[in-house]
């Protein structure tokens, strides 16, 4: 009799919200996959380059064009290599270390810029929605952002900044503090728009009163009251903001307009292959299934995290 | 409504100047100089007198405005005498631009049919596709279909333009020689033969930005017809007696289609900001290519022309989904 009661509590006490966010998170089939492919991409490309252990940017002339291990299948004169099982491009620089390397910045950008465009959009969001005298001019502010053609301005800022910013912190540093920096101030203004709506229905709730009554000051009102009961908007956006800074980056890159050549970063060896995908099509495929999966977990975990952090749907 | 409408014009003024005001002083900042190209041979005092022939040697303060009585009175004006055949403008100084030394708007007018034709087909078919789809997807909601169509969607969102281009080139340029890989925008549609070629070179890239489009409009067509499903006017068409087909494809689908209308309106400008890309992996010479070669020759009237165009679509989309949304819905009055 009181062994069952003791577990009871025992199980009562161990439940905590995010206990049930993950018991939830774990229902959605494709949350799950999406996670499990993206600690796979990032152990690929953190992991990865300590065991393949070969130099990306090294050339190999005499090695270069090797076809991927697999096209040994089809055609039995192909130039495979197990020492390449991805295959080599025109400059004999292998593409499976390559991929790693590009991954590691693609996802340092991605990550970086999602961190700080969410910061960006919490601030004004809490600002414009706990103080009433900021909430007209910020909102406003976001409206003319909103109504800022971004992908030409951005390309406009990378054409701009590109030289000093190289000048001051060298080539890769620059660039990286560029784009970052551009798609950080170019993307905060949907979690903006959400997190001030939150905060302002927030205000008006009984806690917060009391709170006040108590005389809590506003910071810590923020911190404590607000910024709590605010984190599952932040969270679902942080995960679209994480997909659509991979994808910027990328199409930067693309663009030619991204980082320096012979920097590899997804969009950039998609974009280096393009010319020759009649001969090699697994150039183009390699670094673009590699964003559209990641892209694609990311996505699908944000669609889980929106279900699991909604106590209206968590439970059913 | 009318009032509202005009308000909204009105406030749009401050804000597209405002807009402009922040992409000239974002080139105004361009260290990309435009003489950069010019043979080293030149001597620099030459260099200086074509700097200022470019219209460079005069401070921001006098150029914005410049620009500004440009954009929105000398270029209407020769609009104007060119469609009618009258003279108000005068020979007034155009927006010329630094590479071809022609005005920018007539450089625009040749690239614009390039881009309406293949972006605005892409987004006609786009919402073509995703109408049904939503409808489908709500009415037998979870069913295999709307799973399939929450996948697919789900690569919409997902797949990058670059990478989905470059997949179809692959897949049918090169593996199965279907379809030219490269638009060409030379070739003339006359008889059926062209017209077929027209046809299977529009093919790709009307997709690659379709596909976006797709994956947006059916999840919000989706949505919103589960959102009506549910109402109680739904219980007292089916309980009068009506067919099936009238309560979902009319009573429902028109309620439903009102928030979608706006969300079309809104979905425009991005388009365009897609085309860039897509018209760079065809090769399609429109608005977007445009727009990249005069970055790269830091061609700052044409930068700022092009992006200011742009800009003004937001704002005028934004205006025009609102008022739609006044005009749809009943229940939403401005005053």
């Amino acid at each position: 009799m009181t062994d069952t009661t003791m577990t009871a509590t025992a199980v009562e006490k161990s439940r905590n919200q995010w206990f049930d966010v993950w018991a939830q998170f774990r229902t959605h089939k494709g949350a799950v996959a999406g996670l499990a492919f993206l600690v796979f991409i990032t152990l690929f490309v953190t992991v990865g380059p300590v065991l393949w252990d070969v130099d990306p940017g090294k050339l190999n002339i005499r090695n270069k064009d090797v076809r991927p291990i697999y096209m040994a299948i089809f055609d039995s004169d192909a130039k495979v290599s197990w020492g390449s099982p991805m295959g080599t491009d025109n400059l004999g620089r292998d593409i499976m270390a390559n991929i790693m390397a590009g991954g590691r910045v693609s996802l340092a950008v991605g990550w970086t810029a999602m961190i700080l465009a969410v910061f960006i959009g919490t601030l004004i969001g809490v600002l414009a929605g706990y103080f009433k005298r900021l909430d007209g001019l910020l909102m406003r502010f976001t409206d003319l952002v909103l109504a800022l053609p971004l992908l030409p301005l951005l390309l406009v800022m990378m054409l701009l900044f590109r030289d000093p910013l190289r000048a001051t912190f060298g080539p890769e540093n620059g660039i990286f503090i560029l784009i970052v920096t551009g798609i950080g101030i170019t993307s905060w203004m949907q979690t903006a728009r959400i997190v001030r709506g939150d905060v302002m229905a927030l205000k008006e709730r009984e806690f917060v009163l009391a709170a006040r009554s108590i005389g809590t000051p506003a910071h810590r009102m923020i911190t404590r009251h607000l910024l709590p009961n605010v984190m599952s908007p932040i969270m679902v956006s942080a995960t679209l903001g994480l997909a659509t800074a991979i994808i910027t980056e990328s199409a930067l890159s693309f663009l030619g307009l991204g980082f320096p050549s012979d920097f590899p970063t997804w969009g950039k060896i998609l974009f280096d292959s393009v010319d020759r995908m009649t001969a090699f099509p697994e150039r183009v495929i390699w670094p673009g299934l590699a964003i559209s999966l990641t892209v694609l977990a990311v996505n699908y975990i944000g669609d889980g995290l929106r279900d699991a952090l909604d106590p209206r749907i968590r439970g059913q | 409504m009318l009032i509202y409408t005009i308000r909204r014009l009105l406030i749009s003024i401050p804000t597209l100047l405002f807009i402009a005001f922040v992409i000239f002083m974002l080139l105004e900042l361009a260290p990309g100089d435009p003489m950069a190209q010019m043979p080293l041979t030149i001597p620099p005092e030459v260099k200086e007198k074509m700097r200022l022939a470019l219209g460079l040697g005069e401070p921001w303060y006098v150029r914005f405005p410049l620009w500004l009585k440009q954009f929105f009175i000398v270029e209407p004006q020769y609009w104007i005498d060119g469609t009618f055949g009258t003279n108000f403008a005068d020979g007034a100084q155009r927006i010329i631009s630094f590479q071809s030394r022609s005005p920018v708007f007539e450089t625009i007018a040749q690239r614009m049919p390039q881009t309406l034709w293949v972006v605005g087909m892409s987004y006609v078919v786009g919402v073509l596709i995703a109408l049904p789809i939503g409808i489908i997807s709500a009415y037998r909601q979870y069913s295999v279909f709307d799973q399939a169509g929450t996948f697919v969607s789900m690569i919409g969102f997902s797949v990058p333009p670059f990478f989905s281009g470059v997949l179809l080139i692959v897949i049918f340029s090169v593996q199965l020689k279907w379809l030219p890989s490269i638009y060409d925008t030379t070739h003339v549609v006359g008889d059926w033969d062209s017209f077929l070629f027209q046809l299977r070179q529009m093919i790709m890239p009307v997709m690659v930005l379709a596909l976006q489009t797709t994956a947006q409009v059916s999840r919000y067509m989706r949505a919103s017809m589960l959102d009506n499903l549910g109402q109680d006017y739904v219980r007292t068409a089916r309980a009068k007696g009506m067919s099936e087909s009238t309560v979902v494809l009319k009573h429902v689908l028109r309620n439903s289609m009102i928030p979608v209308v706006t969300v079309i309106a809104l979905g425009i400008p991005s388009i365009f900001g897609g085309a860039i890309i897509t018209e760079q992996i065809f090769k399609v010479n429109g608005l977007g290519q445009l727009l990249i070669i005069a970055l790269q020759g830091s061609d700052i009237p044409m930068v700022m022309t092009i992006t200011f165009l742009l800009a003004v679509l937001i704002v005028m989309m934004n205006l025009i989904a609102d008022v739609l949304y006044g005009i749809l819905d009943p229940r939403i009055r401005y005053d």
